[in-house]
């Protein structure tokens, strides 16, 4: 009885996830749709050495190494200091208000997101409107190439970094009380406090979210971007995500598309291995010790 | 049920309407927070809360003005002077936008239906102790969040299982997350056992403790759960971009294809009144984003819980 509950979950994720992964074959494969898995001609290496002469790929590689760093510089330290300062804020009802409003965005779709962004940014939108009327020089964050990556971290900045507080508040509050009792009795003030006391408590949590995001180093917000690209040409709007999106599914290049999703998934595989690996020798719990 | 994270023990214990007459209060050990201080603090939740809140106002102030109001204001419309529902009018009068909302609603509905489903008995199965091959079916659902096969293998899946182009290839390929499963299952394993063991004494089989025991109490995870999947449909279009024809979009592609990309509405979405093209585009924003202000109220008390489970107990 049991089981047949179990089962129709676990035929999903055999059917949507599992099987999918012999799929990545056709890497190794001149694949052709109509002559299928195994009888399409075997090429060895060929679909990797092709993407890896090809420019395109390069910059794929480069927009997606760009934005991730960009992210981890400018993204991953905006929550902890938001939840700083909420968990530094006495008045419950002024913090719950707060919480509430800056929750919501992670509920908007990129669509709706970055359509938000297009009113207020766009080439006819607020605030470039605004420095016009002003006579400023006129700017183009939605269209500007050199720019990218740093409006696609203020925008996951806008959708995201509420959110993130949820884990780092309840990290501040599993911290215990008397710490900062003991700590304020042998004379340290707020800012010692939160150096001896509060960083500590977080520093498990802080890593654990690090390894996450490393795994996930390679894929820079599918989505996000893809719904941008056109706006500032392959060139600079190109990520791994997307470059095997074009050149598998819309160019029909099946092989050299799945070498780089191969490689991709592979790579973001050992990143969060090799990091909770980092994590242990560190004395942090990383990702499964938790799990027993 | 709301989580007070943070509250010192004593109000908690003084339950919400002495914690509102006492608010919280200051350890003694605490310093008085200097005037400055607080200052600095109001100044940047203030600007926290504007820059999420003001982006909304624009678009519905937008989607509700008129032409020449946009001309003379530079599209920016914060509170339009003569508000007017002729988008609103023009979009939902038939035609593609109409088709899209209703499109969206029944994979949202019908979506969230089955995900729930799969998830609340997939999580109910791997909660007890001693199913056979528990742990396995455990580590098959857990370890997809490591490896991501890749955009084209999965294509090629729901290629061969006949699934493109439809209504099904919006639903299956994301059907349960393992993320969710985790929280529910972990909800359910922190109910005592001894409840489910007397339903069995009384006779009561898997299906029937699952749906007299552990719903009833666990509607909050399952609110959240329900509304993470549902959020999770209304909002998508990466299915859509890649198994299904014009013909099947759902709201979110239709956005993304006439506002983003620019194609023009004005033809396709017939109707009579002519309201400016602006103003019909933040209108098919506000359109999508009206569920999720809706529900939104409702279920955020349960977020932090939700999610805090899911994380620490793993």
């Amino acid at each position: 009885m049991m089981l047949l509950l179990i089962l129709p979950g676990f035929l999903y994720f055999v059917v949507f996830h599992w099987l999918p992964i012999p799929g990545n074959i056709i890497a190794f494969e001149d694949y052709q749709p109509y002559l299928g898995f195994i009888d399409s001609v075997w090429v060895g290496l060929d679909n990797f050495a092709a993407a890896f002469s090809d420019q395109a790929f390069w910059f794929a590689l480069r927009n997606t190494l760009v934005i991730t760093l960009m992210q981890l510089i400018l993204f991953f330290p905006v929550p902890i200091m938001l939840a700083l300062l909420l968990n530094s804020i006495m008045s419950p009802g002024l913090k719950k208000f707060v919480q509430s409003v800056i929750y919501l965005p992670h509920f908007l779709g990129w669509v709706i997101i970055i359509s938000i962004f297009t009113q207020l940014l766009g080439p006819t939108g607020v605030i470039p409107n605004l420095f016009e009327s002003l006579g400023l020089p006129s700017i183009s964050p939605m269209t500007n190439p050199d720019t990218f990556p740093l409006l696609v971290t203020v925008q996951t900045i806008w959708k995201d970094a509420g959110w993130g507080t949820i884990m780092f508040l309840a990290a501040l509050a599993s911290i215990d009380n008397d710490l900062y009792e003991a700590a304020a009795i042998d004379g340290a003030g707020p800012w010692r406090r939160t150096w001896a006391v509060t960083i500590p408590g977080m520093m498990p949590i802080i890593v654990l979210l690090l390894i996450l995001n490393l795994g996930s180093a390679l894929s820079v917000g599918f989505e996000q971007i893809i719904l941008q690209r056109n706006n500032v040409g392959a060139q600079a709007g190109e990520v791994l995500d997307t470059y095997v999106y074009y050149h598998g599914i819309v160019d029909g290049q099946w092989g050299t598309a799945a070498a780089v999703g191969l490689v991709k998934g592979v790579v973001g595989l050992f990143l969060v291995l090799g990091a909770n690996k980092l994590a242990h020798l560190f004395g942090q719990d990383g990702v499964y010790s938790r799990e027993r | 049920m709301s989580v007070e994270m943070n509250a010192p023990t004593t109000v908690m214990r003084l339950g919400t309407k002495g914690a509102r007459r006492l608010k919280a209060r200051r350890p003694v050990w605490m310093e008085k927070p200097s005037i400055p201080m607080q200052g600095l603090k109001g100044l940047v939740l203030l600007a926290v809360c504007i820059a999420v809140i003001y982006p909304f106002l624009t678009v519905i102030g937008t989607s509700l003005s008129t032409q020449q109001e946009i001309a003379a204001n530079n599209g920016f419309v914060l509170f339009p002077q003569h508000p007017t529902l002729d988008a609103y009018k023009t979009i939902l009068s038939g035609g593609i936008v109409t088709d899209a909302l209703i499109r969206s609603i029944g994979i949202t509905l019908v979506g969230t239906a089955l995900s729930v489903a799969l998830t609340v008995m997939m999580a109910y199965g791997l909660s007890r102790k001693g199913v056979m091959g528990g742990n396995f079916f455990l580590m098959t659902a857990l370890l997809t969040m490591l490896f991501t096969p890749g955009i084209i293998p999965t294509f090629l899946v729901v290629k061969e299982l006949g699934l493109l182009n439809t209504y099904a290839a919006l639903i299956l390929p994301t059907a349960l997350s393992a993320f969710n499963l985790v929280i529910v299952r972990s909800f359910f394993k922190g109910i005592p056992t001894e409840l489910v063991e007397a339903a069995r004494l009384d006779g009561a089989g898997d299906l029937r403790i699952l749906w007299h025991v552990m719903l009833p109490l666990s509607k909050a995870v399952i609110a959240v759960v329900g509304l993470f999947y549902a959020v999770g449909y209304w909002n998508a279009f990466f299915n859509a971009m890649l198994y299904v024809n014009s013909d099947k979009w759902p709201l979110a592609m239709v956005l993304r294809q006439y506002v983003l990309l620019g194609s023009s509405l004005d033809q396709s979405a017939v109707g009579e009144i002519a309201a400016p093209t602006q103003a019909i585009q933040m209108a098919v924003v506000v359109i999508s984003l009206v569920p999720i202000l809706l529900v939104y109220p409702f279920l955020q008390k349960y977020f932090t819980k939700g999610v805090l489970t899911g994380a620490v107990k793993g």
